[in-house]
């Protein structure tokens, strides 16, 4: 890719990043406070916090879908002033366009850049056979389970080659057992591409499972409470007795946040 | 199979025994209680109607470009295309204005404020009420009908395009804008006017029986010498009840079939992502 410069690529810095939320011009709401954060390439960041302290506005912020109001975000040395196709994202609804079938969900991204259609199919299979899912590609999302939708959306995402993949509770509305297999494909696509992946959760065990940093927030408005480097390595055994010291530790930080709440 | 066929047509034994004794009664009560054709034609009358202006041929002018010719055709027949002329010129035109109208009132907060409150005044003078000027600014011509029917139609296809757009879930629009869909046209394109299709559809039914309505008055004040509307004042002051029937009966199995015909290619063509949609 030759718009990708060297070791910028992928980077994600967030400068003193504040939001506030204004109601009707008079209540406020400061949800996140003067952030500063700088993530590697190709690193796996997860974001845990108390409910409401303003993890979802921090990756909408670095998608570029929200604006802040105090900071800037940069993403391979580049300002984010809008959404784009650099930066994936991946929601916690379900949101596969309904009246597109699978395949073309998949292409929208590529067309939108200008890619030729036939082009962008042969794309989108190897995107499709990276979630398993090459035989789904003319069904549409409502034949699909929610595990299923969650894997074309991720599909969807990758197949615009993004630097940086954001995901905002992908798996929270899914079951325990498609949520655990889902982890393990998302870190083997993770393996596979060149890819910055920053994941919001509120789940500790998934946070342990997944990241090389996980960001600890504060309950509102949000601050950054803690990072912790995850050095277990790979493939993580969540019942081994490091995993769970490490799980421990940061449920009772997130216990004493959401008391302060 | 033949039994699955005999069971739903045994299924079906209420509704044709409800059909076939309304048939009865009607002929009993005009032949031995009103006893007369004007007051009540009987079903018979009616039929024997239907198969005069079924069977009787008039000339129709076929005129398109530089091929002029006089084809002979079933009265009912030209009197049917002359009104699904006038249905067509008003759908058309609601189509065409209603629909953007709809859409850039519903995707940009400045044209709503802008139309809103014209269209709420103008909406609820009733369709028939436009006659008048109908026939000063358009004229007695097919077009003056269709305006008609265009006025009828011309608010339900606004009002629920509008409400469609209104009502896009705004994932949608953010899964969109992140996949590299920022400007509005594409937005409106590609997002907004699938997600609103269900509800544009529903619009587009609602004012095809609206439209529908119209018709028998918009040809009433004479537009044309065919049509199926204009043929019930036509037999009407020819004291030809039973002719006046056959007409409205038409209107309604024709109201009927166009409904149906909408359904089917809605649901059939356009909107197979849906399952178990009810518009």
């Amino acid at each position: 890719m030759a718009y990708r410069n060297g070791d910028l690529m992928g980077r994600v810095s967030v400068r003193g990043v504040s939001r506030r939320f204004v109601k009707n011009g008079v209540s406020h709401t400061l949800a996140l406070e003067n952030i500063d954060l700088e993530i590697e390439d190709k690193e796996f960041v997860c974001f845990i916090g108390p409910s409401g302290c303003g993890k979802t506005t921090l990756l909408r912020i670095i998608s570029g879908l929200d604006t802040p109001d105090g900071g800037d975000v940069f993403v391979s040395n580049e300002k984010i002033t809008s959404p784009g196709p650099k930066r994936g994202m991946v929601f916690q609804e379900y949101s596969l366009f309904p009246w597109k079938t699978v395949m073309n969900n998949v292409i929208f991204g590529p067309l939108m850049r200008g890619v030729k259609k036939e082009k962008a199919m042969e794309e989108a299979e190897k995107y499709l056979d990276l979630v398993e899912l090459t035989q789904f590609k003319d069904s549409y999302p409502h034949e699909l389970s929610g595990g299923m939708k969650q894997r074309v959306a991720i599909a969807r995402a990758l197949a615009n080659e993004p630097e940086v993949l954001l995901m905002d509770e992908p798996f929270g509305s899914l079951d325990a057992q498609t949520r655990n297999s889902l982890q393990c494909e998302l870190l083997k696509i993770w393996q596979k591409k060149h890819l910055t992946i920053l994941f919001v959760t509120h789940s500790v065990d998934e946070a342990v499972f997944l990241a090389d940093r996980i960001v600890m927030l504060t309950a509102r408005p949000g601050r950054i409470k803690e990072i912790t480097v995850v050095d277990i390595p790979r493939p993580r055994n969540r019942t081994s007795m490091e995993f769970n010291q490490l799980r421990n530790h940061l449920l009772k930080i997130l216990a004493e946040e959401q008391e302060n709440k | 199979m033949v039994k699955g066929r005999f069971e739903s047509l045994k299924g079906k034994g209420v509704e044709i025994l409800s059909i076939v004794s309304a048939l009865i009664i009607w002929q009993l009560i005009a032949v031995y209680v009103v006893q007369n054709k004007f007051f009540l034609p009987s079903f018979t009358d009616v039929s024997l109607a239907f198969y005069s202006v079924v069977s009787r041929q008039m000339d129709f002018p076929v005129d398109i470009l530089s091929f002029t010719r006089q084809i002979q055709m079933p009265v009912l027949i030209v009197d049917l295309l002359y009104s699904l002329m006038h249905f067509f010129i008003g759908m058309i035109g609601a189509f065409l204005i209603g629909m953007p109208m709809g859409m850039l009132m519903g995707w940009f907060r400045s044209v709503e404020r802008v139309f809103d409150p014209l269209i709420e005044v103008v909406r609820p003078i009733p369709p028939l009420a436009w006659i008048p000027f109908a026939i000063i600014w358009i004229g007695l011509n097919p077009f003056g009908a269709g305006f008609l029917i265009f006025i009828g139609a011309l608010f339900p296809i606004i009002i629920n395009t509008f409400t469609g757009f209104k009502n896009i879930p705004r994932i949608y629009v953010e899964a969109a804008k992140v996949l590299g869909c920022n400007k509005d046209r594409e937005l409106i394109r590609h997002v907004a006017l699938p997600s609103a299709l269900p509800s544009i559809a529903a619009g587009i039914r609602i004012a095809m029986g609206v439209g529908w309505m119209c018709l028998v008055a918009a040809e009433m004040f004479g537009v044309s010498k065919n049509g199926l509307g204009y043929k019930i004042w036509h037999h009407y002051y020819l004291h030809n009840m039973d002719f006046v029937l056959v007409y409205m009966l038409v209107l309604g199995f024709l109201g009927l079939l166009i409904d149906r015909l909408l359904r089917l290619y809605v649901e059939g063509r356009l909107l197979k992502w849906r399952t178990g949609m009810v518009i």
